[in-house]
């Protein structure tokens, strides 16, 4: 009798096992996040420190700020970027700064030029019926689509002598097309995806009210679909700011962008690690903080075709 | 028409004269982009004064593009209006993919040092034969096999990561954004943070950790098979994420109650992973795959910066072998024909993949 209520408000020994087998569920879960967590944040943390070192540090191997050794400016003071140098003038800095603008410049308007060109196509291909010599809707769009297959090597030395000959080497305008070209397919691909799933009943009401099918396009359809917009303009200004192949074989010496200054350093400095990570970290760090501030557009933008 | 999504009523009735204007307008703006390109041919050949650069030529095609918006609209009212979205992409994709695939063809049969003031050389086939007895390209193209072959585990840790994601788990948002992270990076910047300082032989913190553990004078990229696997590392390092994410959207689409259902039905864990989730996850497998195989047929910026294909061309890919072709010898003629060689072998070999995969994946339940 005493024996049955003790099992009634005691876990039986079954019960336990499955206690213990859940908790050893949990360790190994979150060992194996943690675990990941760290590799994919200790270079990060790595080059972030290290733009803070000096030469006895590195060679010890401090890891901890503060704890193992007293950070330093001496690697952003390379850059004509430390507090005390930012006071006076710089042509690191200058030199720095000119690359930074470059990348952002080709960045902002390449992912634009993409996003314009590629939301139109995208928008057509979801609602009309094409035909185009034998091509209809799906022709196209594996037209459009299958540009990203085409890899950057193939163009690159056509290019070359193309931009030498229309003057448009080294410049940023040169870059902004390519770039553009680059990035069209994946913006036409997620705003595919974020157009057939808007109503097409809505543009129907617009048109009765009057708009024409661009006026309900740019009234209506693009106000709705601005999410999958920022998706596209977020994933595409990450490809195309970190872009280093095309800038590495256009541009010399007024066009140079931010990974190209990075590459040319990368050779030269020998040991000299704080001056580097502190370009690395200048270089990383916009897209660090897009990274988490915009996850949700860049994880949506990625999702977008994955799933039908 | 009739099988469009969004039907358009419209009563516009073109007038011969607007449509005759419309033709105007685009034959008039044609004529006028053949005329400048002829006359920049001809000045090119010396036979009229030639002008500084190509600029004329490539205005007139902007001007011949925007002509030939107007006319559509002009001749066909409604339905070039609709025509209208795909025209800007198509002309620009048409201006710099066509035409450049077009004289990259005609560059790859000649013999072009672009340093040397000879200028071009017609040569035939000679490039064909000197690329079919250089063996640093074949050996490009057999890295580029082994590339691709690691995107198996690539793919296997990125699933493992998606189910951990998907599961119960507290704090799920720091963990995407954390494991989001590599792929914000820069490769070149991840070059140097990993390739050369991490991994640098004397003071990397890996290099540490390898004495600690007692290996004696560790090697990164003085030997071929551990240079191979690094570059592998480092790019899975970046590229793992976008794989992660993708599976990661598969798996919230697939409805809880088919697992709950396997549940009910007495399936372990195992087994509703294998006869149920991977299943319905193939169609979004093969997605990411082939996504990453594209992106991977890329890598370039990594090698170039490490290794610069070395040590002997272990760690070479097409791109950075054909990089460094041009740099050093600036022959654009020769890396074309490459290149061009390249991109007919990926066609093919995505076709053929395609191909066996949707009929592997043709339905057999």
């Amino acid at each position: 009798m005493t024996e049955q209520q003790q099992q009634i408000f005691h876990d039986s020994a079954a019960d336990r096992a499955y206690r213990m087998k859940w908790y050893a569920n949990r360790v190994v879960v979150y060992g194996i996040l943690l675990f990941w967590t760290f590799i994919c944040l200790f270079p990060i943390y790595w080059t972030v420190t290290t733009s803070f070192k000096l030469a006895p540090d590195v060679m010890q191997g401090n890891m901890i700020p503060f704890v193992d050794y007293q950070p330093q400016w001496r690697g952003w003071h390379s850059l004509g970027l430390s507090p005390e140098a930012l006071a006076q003038s710089s042509t690191v800095r200058e030199e720095f700064m000119k690359r930074f603008f470059n990348s952002t410049i080709a960045a902002l308007a390449s992912s634009t030029l993409a996003l314009v060109l590629g939301s139109l196509a995208a928008y057509g291909l979801s609602r009309f019926e094409y035909r185009f010599g034998f091509m209809k809707n799906d022709d196209i769009s594996f037209f459009y689509l299958s540009q990203l297959i085409l890899p950057p090597v193939v163009l690159a030395l056509p290019f070359l002598v193309l931009y030498r000959e229309t003057d448009l080497l080294d410049s940023r305008i040169g870059l902004i097309l390519l770039y553009a070209l680059t990035v069209l397919p994946i913006v036409i691909w997620i705003m595919r995806d974020q157009f057939s799933s808007i109503p097409i009943e809505l543009e129907e009401a617009a048109l009765v009210d009057g708009l024409s099918i661009w006026g309900a396009f740019l009234t209506i359809i693009v106000p709705i679909a601005l999410p999958g917009m920022v998706a596209a303009f977020i994933l595409s200004l990450v490809l195309t700011w970190n872009e280093y192949f095309f800038a590495a074989l256009l541009t010399s010496t007024d066009a140079v962008t931010l990974p190209v200054m990075v590459a040319s350093q990368t050779g030269s400095q020998g040991i000299n690690w704080w001056s580097m990570a502190a370009l690395s970290t200048a270089a990383i760090l916009p897209l660090v903080i897009i990274g988490i501030v915009l996850e949700r557009y860049i994880i949506k933008g990625m999702s977008a075709g994955a799933v039908k | 028409m009739s099988e469009d999504r969004l039907y358009v009523v419209t009563d516009e009735r073109i007038s011969p004269a607007r449509d005759r204007a419309g033709r105007l307008l685009f034959w008039g703006s044609l004529a006028l982009l053949l005329g400048v390109a002829a006359f920049q041919t001809l000045g090119a050949f010396g036979l009229v004064a030639e002008a500084e650069n190509w600029r004329p030529t490539l205005y007139a095609y902007v001007f011949w593009g925007t002509c030939y918006g107007v006319s559509l609209v002009l001749r066909r009212g409604e339905r070039g209006r609709r025509q209208l979205f795909l025209l800007p992409a198509t002309l620009f994709i048409v201006a710099m993919v066509f035409f450049p695939l077009a004289f990259g063809l005609s560059i790859a049969f000649s013999d072009w040092n672009l340093s040397s003031l000879d200028g071009r050389k017609f040569n035939g086939f000679d490039n064909l034969r000197r690329m079919w007895t250089d063996s640093f390209y074949w050996n490009a193209l057999g890295n580029m096999l082994l590339y691709v072959v690691a995107i198996l585990v690539e793919y296997t840790i990125a699933f493992g990561l998606a189910l951990l994601l998907n599961s119960q788990i507290r704090a799920r948002k720091f963990f995407r954004v954390a494991f989001l992270m590599p792929l914000m990076l820069s490769p070149v910047a991840v070059s140097w943070m990993i390739g050369k300082s991490m991994l640098e032989g004397r003071f990397g913190p890996v290099a540490r950790l390898l004495r600690w553990l007692g290996v004696e004078n560790p090697r990164f990229f003085g030997d071929p098979e551990t240079a191979l696997v690094l570059i592998m590392v480092m790019d899975a390092w970046t590229f793992i994420p976008l794989m992660m994410i993708m599976l990661l959207a598969g798996l919230q689409a697939i409805p809880k109650d088919i697992q709950e259902a396997a549940r009910v039905d007495g399936a372990t864990a195992w087994q509703s992973f294998w006869r149920v989730v991977f299943p319905l996850m193939l169609p979004v497998s093969l997605t990411a795959i082939i996504i990453r195989i594209i992106f991977k047929l890329k890598i370039a910026d990594i090698i170039i910066n490490v290794t610069s294909g070395g040590p002997g061309g272990a760690t070479d890919s097409v791109t950075s072998f054909i990089f460094r072709e041009y740099r050093d010898r600036s022959n654009v003629g020769y890396g074309t024909m490459l290149a061009m060689v390249y991109l007919v072998l990926i066609v093919i070999g995505l076709t053929i993949f395609t191909k066996l995969v949707s009929r592997w994946m043709r339905p057999r339940y």
